[in-house]
């Protein structure tokens, strides 16, 4: 059975299974048991599960995730919520040195099993300390695993993966897709980590995509398509570690790639795809990779300032066409988000999935 | 300072000026030209006032994402900050921080930024610069009672005491974080002023919502500071009277009571001051009205400045990343 749900529910659904399935499994982070809930994910938990295994916490992002690595070094399944990501860099001390390598450090005699899940936001001028997606930096440490789910179904099922999963897994939502809806199946539904997942196929270009920038490529590909341009759409789902094997077989196909980042450009996972497939793929490349992704600037506040800052379906369409040799479509043929908002998620959206 | 009736109309000024600025932000938002997260201060203006009188122009502050009530009682610049909150190019940070990203160095005002904490240390830093450089200014870091379980705020305190460096502490105690009540995060019966005395800061604490006693005592610890007497830190009890973030009244949550809300109400630190001063004949009705009346012309002008002003070039996106 499934049910179309949105992804913010999806993630609800999964921290029920979970903590159904398995006493060990808690929550915390600032506000759960809010009457927001994180934006819907955790509400209704507390009143389930009691007070005991999900509870609200000090505005003290370091301390408690050292709190939930102790924890889980007693078998113990936290699950740590942040509302922004940006919160959480206050903890980059205790995720990096000591939940990322203790299993290592300590020739594998412990693990923790922790999920820690980071909200990127956008829009509504967010700015500069609002709206990081920072998801290079924790792919970058080895000993973490990151996952980016962009349908609901994935959100639930990559959850459900991370919590089991007995390394620290850094989950991260992007605001903008908690709207969407998607069939999801009931039960214990799980997607594995290290999977992407290929929405589209096509083979004039390979388009690898991550989060909410594979909402924008979808409109892209079905742009193209109209237009007798094909895509293989790959959505990574997986950051750490990445689905290589997918990636490399489609570029092997198509000889084009386009990777898209959430990110700031320079040493994204955008950048770390066409290093790879570079160095891996060469022969089979007929033309040098493009990315598209943030510029190397701080998040601006202003509404004037964010409108070209964030890339777009268009830029992908026009991006695509470039590659390809096709002429750039004028602004009318290709804005598809021409009635969407810049700064508000976009309620318009409910996926083809 | 109960006689000088000067120090006490500036002090009402201030806080009515504070709450203006406050309220026609709340009414004018919903036409959603100001787009950035916004979090309002009104209820809590009697601390900002009082330690805004208090601070020479030359005094430094820093401040969190609950800010524009600092920014305006340290002398910050109305037009530039509503400007900002609109993203135009006149804004004291140029559109680039919005409502939680606030500055007017011309006045002290170092920034304002909205990671919970994330000034304090900052504040002690601008102290240590004054040690070195041998002024008699002070430091002044505003913070809410969520930052007190931010670890750099223990870190902070335990080096400006180390140093006995020119800090003023003032934590506005309003209970909540977002929706989360002290007691989620705090232990019950422990009082925050006490606690930091246990770190060795000289330490204390008051009504919040009356701006004569906010000013009394910061006042005297700001005369010991400059006279090298080092940090003092200060709890002040009030209250925020909208939501965390936004426009809006957001009782119906249920995240605190209506009766809670009320309570507070009642003890509006403007209305007590006002009744007190006419009470004691220290202003007339009249003196009020024309008060008022200059507030919300200023306000008005603030906001065609900001409607007037132009949004930013795009390519200004790309500048300002290095100096
Ligand atoms: C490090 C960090 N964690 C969480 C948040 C989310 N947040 C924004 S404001 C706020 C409330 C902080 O409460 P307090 O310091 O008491 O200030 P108040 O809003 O009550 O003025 C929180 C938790 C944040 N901005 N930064």
């Amino acid at each position: 059975m499934a049910n179309k749900i949105t992804y913010a529910k999806a993630i609800n659904e999964a921290m029920v299974q979970a903590m159904e399935m398995d006493k060990s499994v808690i929550c915390y982070g600032l506000g759960v048991d809010d009457p927001k809930g994180i934006f819907g994910t955790t509400l209704g938990l507390k009143e389930k599960f009691g007070p005991e295994r999900v509870f609200d916490m000090p505005t003290a992002e370091n301390a408690m995730t050292g709190v939930a690595i102790g924890a889980s070094l007693n078998g113990i399944r936290p699950v740590m919520t942040h509302q922004r990501l940006d919160f959480f860099l206050l903890a980059m001390d205790q995720l990096v040195n000591n939940a990322a390598k203790w299993h290592y450090m300590f020739g594998g005699k412990l693990s923790i099993p922790i999920t820690i899940r980071l909200l990127v936001g956008r829009g509504w001028g967010q700015g500069p300390t609002h709206s990081q997606s920072f998801q290079s930096w924790f792919a970058h440490i080895p000993g973490l695993k990151v996952v980016m789910p962009a349908t609901a179904a994935d959100a639930k099922g990559l959850l459900l993966s991370s919590i089991f999963d007995n390394n620290p897994v850094i989950f991260i939502e992007h605001r903008w897709l908690h709207n969407l809806v998607g069939e999801v199946p009931e039960g214990d539904f799980r997607i594995p980590i290290g999977k992407a997942h290929k929405l589209k196929t096509g083979d004039d270009i390979t388009i690898i995509s991550l989060s909410y920038m594979t909402i924008e490529a979808l409109r892209a590909v079905e742009l193209l398509g109209k237009q007798g341009i094909s895509c293989d759409l790959i959505d990574l789902r997986s950051i750490a570690p990445i689905d290589w094997n997918m990636v490399m077989s489609s570029v092997k196909k198509t000889g084009k790639l386009l990777a898209l980042d959430t990110g700031f450009g320079s040493f994204s996972v955008a950048s770390e795809i066409i290093a790879r497939v570079s160095m891996e793929c060469f022969s089979s490349l007929k033309q040098a990779p493009v990315r598209i992704a943030l510029p190397d600037c701080p998040t601006p506040t202003s509404p004037a300032l964010a409108k070209n800052y964030y890339k777009r379906a268009e830029d992908i369409v026009n991006t695509t066409r470039k590659m390809l040799g096709f002429s750039v479509l004028p602004h009318e043929e290709s804005d598809i988000n021409r009635n969407v908002p810049m700064d508000i998620p976009d309620k318009t959206f409910t996926g083809p999935f | 300072m109960k006689e000088n009736t000067q120090i006490l109309i500036e002090l009402l000024q201030k806080m009515k000026r504070i709450r203006a600025v406050e309220e026609t932000i709340a009414s004018r938002y919903s036409e959603w030209k100001m787009r950035c997260p916004t979090h309002l201060c009104s209820g809590q203006e009697a601390v900002a006032a009082a330690v805004g009188q208090v601070l020479r122009k030359d005094d430094f502050a820093v401040s969190s994402h609950r800010a524009h009530g600092h920014y305006l009682a340290k002398g910050g610049d109305l037009n530039r900050m509503i400007a900002e909150i609109y993203g135009k190019s006149d804004g004291c940070s140029s559109g680039k921080g919005g409502s939680m990203h606030l500055i007017d160095t011309s006045v002290g005002f170092m920034g304002s930024t909205a990671i919970v904490g994330g000034t304090i240390p900052v504040g002690v830093g601008l102290a240590l610069s004054i040690k070195l450089k041998k002024t008699n200014q002070v430091s002044c870091v505003f913070f809410g009672d969520g930052s007190i379980e931010e670890g750099v705020f223990y870190e902070s305190v335990n080096f400006a005491v180390l140093k006995n460096l020119p800090v003023l502490f003032i934590c506005e105690n309003n209970f909540y974080s977002v929706y989360s009540p002290l007691k989620v995060r705090q232990p019950e019966n422990r009082a925050i002023y006490k606690m930091v005395s246990g770190i060795g800061c000289r330490s204390e604490h008051g009504d919040g919502n009356n701006v004569v006693d906010v000013y009394d005592k910061v006042n005297t610890a700001v005369v010991s500071i400059r006279d090298g007497g080092g940090p003092m830190f200060f709890e002040f009890k009030t209250y925020r009277w909208r939501e965390h973030c936004g426009h809006n009244f957001d009782n119906d949550l249920g995240y605190r009571t209506q009766e809670e809300y009320l309570s507070w109400k009642e003890k509006d630190p403007i209305s007590a001051m006002e009744s007190y001063m006419f009470k004691e004949k220290y202003i007339t009705q009249n003196e009020i009205d024309e008060m008022q009346s200059e507030i919300q012309k200023e306000i008005e002008k603030a906001f065609e400045f900001a409607e007037k002003s132009p949004f930013p070039n795009l390519e200004s996106a790309l500048t300002d990343i290095y100096a």
